[in-house]
């Protein structure tokens, strides 16, 4: 059983769903107070959505400077894998882990609403039990979520198979759909999509499960497919 | 009626007390008379109309805590602020009966669309929901919406919460144990929203010249909201009541600090002392009226016993929430006929200068009651006597039809519908049906239902001329 830490700013608001995913793949989250300065004992680190800081001077601007980034840094470095939801990509954007920035939703309103995203590369901790091309089902709930980012960057994105998830219909103005990117490595993932509210077919989707099992290294029952 | 009860001239903080408790949204003293009538028990009932939120007993050891109000003249002026501090004000009542608020719904009434300055305020209105809302961390799972000319000058903005709590969290908004401390906790005070009650709430907008003259002069009445410190006050009151630190807890809202001081001391029956140099204010020189009246808003007034000071500010330093040890809970004063009546003294320093001295339960629950003039709408025969399936139709009845309906997805998409994981069916249906789970609760398989709704065709406002 993995221990995934989920790290807590104070406005964070999606910390208890982001714990109630884990759990109910069987591993066990513990909550990280933002002025921790240790990951010690932790498999894994989710950001989870919310308004750290109350979003204050720009979403994750503040937040990159909570004690606990720079040891989510260190675990990142060595391979540890982090997942940023919603505001947490944001973060991770902000504290330069992942490339890119999020701007405000195309049409300037706040944006809760289904997305079908389809799976563009499976190299990523996130997306590793999916296929590429599959479609899953997940929402949206943002008002800062339209990616962006220089064409350098995104050349290199493309070549590396850094973009891990784009939406069907684009909601938001992102550049090429982009709905999520993981780093070089592909441990280090953020997607504007809230996986953890597409756990359960009562509540609108079960599509989230594949991401969190892959995320959280449940063992496949069969060899991985070619893509 | 104020010379009777302190059996002297008041003076003029006193009466400024008084001004903003006795106004009509404080003291409900024209509607009371009838909201009396209301059934108000019943075997689920664990707490009814009187304190800040309602809570029945949903069973599996869960309680609800629910509280619906409007929020109508600030949104009227300041269309974003007044929505948004519309939503912060009932959660604050809803959290401080020790329950986690888990949902908001919205009933909003404006004038037609067509109407610039209606775009403006529906615009402003659902922004400041969403941005509010949204950032606090508590989903907004549905509400209504309806456009009338009636609401043209005065639209209608409602806000409802419900929360869940473990039954045996609840907590009331009562001072007792003298030698307690009244700790004011949030923000600090400011200018904004001083006589928000009773400027704003409690007057009417039917001036002859309209709309325009209900904007500028009124504004800084209505007051600001920060949703990011109303999160973390709400984490930090959750864990206070955890934790077991708190004695009684009270909201700051309409008339702030005086109508919190003497709310939980009338319930409690105890004195309270309130040092008015010891409130962290936002601006110099503020009067102590102003002050006392204040509807800054995120603050929480908590009664606590001197022992668990140490733990409260702890835990609030945590939290990041200001905690400051504003009055302390006394002895009744015996009056000439040796009754003990709790008495709210403010004061200038804990021993200092008393400036104001009158009996709590005066200002809380002593308010005159008026039954007002009712009389039968002089129009009202001949409104059911006109039954329109008498006429014949004009235009396309089909096209009739589909006029009337709206989409309100463009409003709540706006909304964060999810959180929490209760949201079984969201927005834009009959009723919005939720899972009876949140953080902190016992594990249920129940779920609550719920639904706003009004028959606003049936209803009208007639203007009574005063002159």
């Amino acid at each position: 059983m993995s221990r995934i830490g989920v790290v807590v700013f104070p406005g964070s608001n999606c910390e208890y769903d982001a714990a109630a995913a884990v759990e109910r793949l069987g591993d066990q989250a513990e909550f990280i107070w933002h002025t921790r300065t240790d990951l010690d004992g932790i498999d894994g680190v989710i950001l989870p959505g919310g308004f750290a800081h109350g979003d204050y001077l720009r979403p994750g601007a503040l937040a990159r400077f909570s004690p606990v980034m720079a040891a989510v840094e260190r675990f990142a470095a060595t391979g540890g894998p982090v997942l940023g939801i919603c505001n947490g990509f944001q973060v991770l954007v902000e504290a330069g882990l992942l490339p890119g920035a999020l701007q405000k939703n195309r049409g300037l309103t706040f944006l809760c609403q289904p997305t079908t995203l389809v799976v563009s590369s499976t190299s990523s901790v996130l997306t590793r039990h999916a296929r590429v091309g599959q479609e899953l089902v997940v929402p949206i709930n943002h008002f800062s979520g339209s990616y962006t980012c220089d064409d350098e960057t995104y050349d290199e994105l493309v070549r590396n198979g850094q973009i891990v998830l784009r939406y069907k219909e684009n909601p938001n103005g992102s550049r090429d759909d982009i709905a999520g990117v993981a780093n070089k490595a592909g441990n280090v993932v953020g997607l504007m999509p809230h996986p953890e509210r597409a756990m359960s077919a009562l509540l609108g989707s079960a599509d989230g499960v594949v991401l969190f099992e892959g995320f959280l290294g449940v063992p496949l029952e069969q060899p991985a497919l070619a893509n | 009626m104020i010379r009777e009860v302190l059996g002297r001239e008041p003076n003029s903080l006193e009466l400024a007390l008084y001004g903003v408790m006795w106004s009509e949204h404080c003291s409900y003293k024209s509607s009371r008379i009838h909201l009396r009538r209301l059934p108000t028990e019943g075997a689920h009932v664990l707490v009814g109309p009187g304190e800040n939120a309602g809570v029945i007993d949903a069973g599996d050891g869960i309680a609800v805590a629910i509280r619906i109000e409007s929020h109508n003249h600030p949104s009227a002026i300041e269309p974003y602020q007044g929505a948004a501090t519309g939503v912060g004000g009932i959660l604050r009542d809803v959290f401080t009966m020790g329950a986690r608020p888990l949902a908001v719904m919205d009933p909003l009434f404006f004038g037609e669309l067509s109407d610039a300055r209606q775009r403006w305020l529906v615009e402003g209105v659902v922004s400041g929901i969403s941005g509010y809302g949204n950032s606090v961390g508590v989903p907004t799972i549905g509400g209504e919406l309806t456009f009338d000319d009636c609401y043209a000058s005065n639209p209608l903005v409602n806000v409802l919460c419900c929360g869940a709590l473990p039954t045996e969290r609840l907590v009331l908004g009562v001072a007792s144990g003298v030698g307690n401390l009244a700790v004011l906790l949030g923000s600090s005070t400011g200018r904004d929203g001083i006589g928000g009650v009773s400027v704003l709430a409690s007057a009417g907008f039917d001036g002859a010249d309209g709309a325009e003259s209900l904007d500028d002069a009124k504004r800084p009445s209505v007051q600001v909201g920060d949703p990011y410190e109303e999160k973390r006050l709400i984490e930090a009151c959750l864990a206070l009541l955890d934790d077991g630190l708190v004695v009684g807890i009270q909201d700051l809202g309409g008339a702030g600090i005086v109508c919190a001081t003497s709310e939980t001391a009338a319930r409690g029956g105890v004195g309270m002392d309130v040092d008015v140099s010891a409130i962290p204010l936002r601006e110099a020189g503020m009067e102590p009226f102003e002050i006392m009246t204040s509807e800054s808003q995120e603050r929480m007034l908590a009664i606590i016993t001197p022992e668990n000071w140490d733990a409260v500010a702890k835990l609030c330093a945590k939290w990041e929430v200001r905690a400051t040890v504003i009055g302390h809970v006394v002895e009744p004063t015996i009056d000439e006929n040796g009754r003990a009546v709790a008495m709210l003294r403010v004061r200038q320093g804990f021993d200092g200068e008393i400036l104001a001295e009158v009996p709590a339960s005066s200002l809380a629950d002593e308010a005159p009651l008026y039954d007002r003039p009712m009389s039968r709408p002089a129009d009202l025969d001949a409104i059911n006597a006109d039954d329109p399936s008498d006429d014949e139709p004009v235009g396309s009845p089909n096209d009739d039809l589909l006029d009337l309906l709206v989409d309100p997805a463009w409003v709540y998409r706006q909304y964060d519908s999810q959180l929490f994981l209760n949201t079984v069916v969201g927005p834009g249906r009959d009723a919005a049906l939720l899972r009876l789970g949140g953080p902190g609760l016992p594990y249920s398989e129940r779920g609550i239902a719920l639904s706003t709704d009004s028959n606003p065709r049936w209803c009208a406002l007639y203007l009574v001329d005063r002159r």
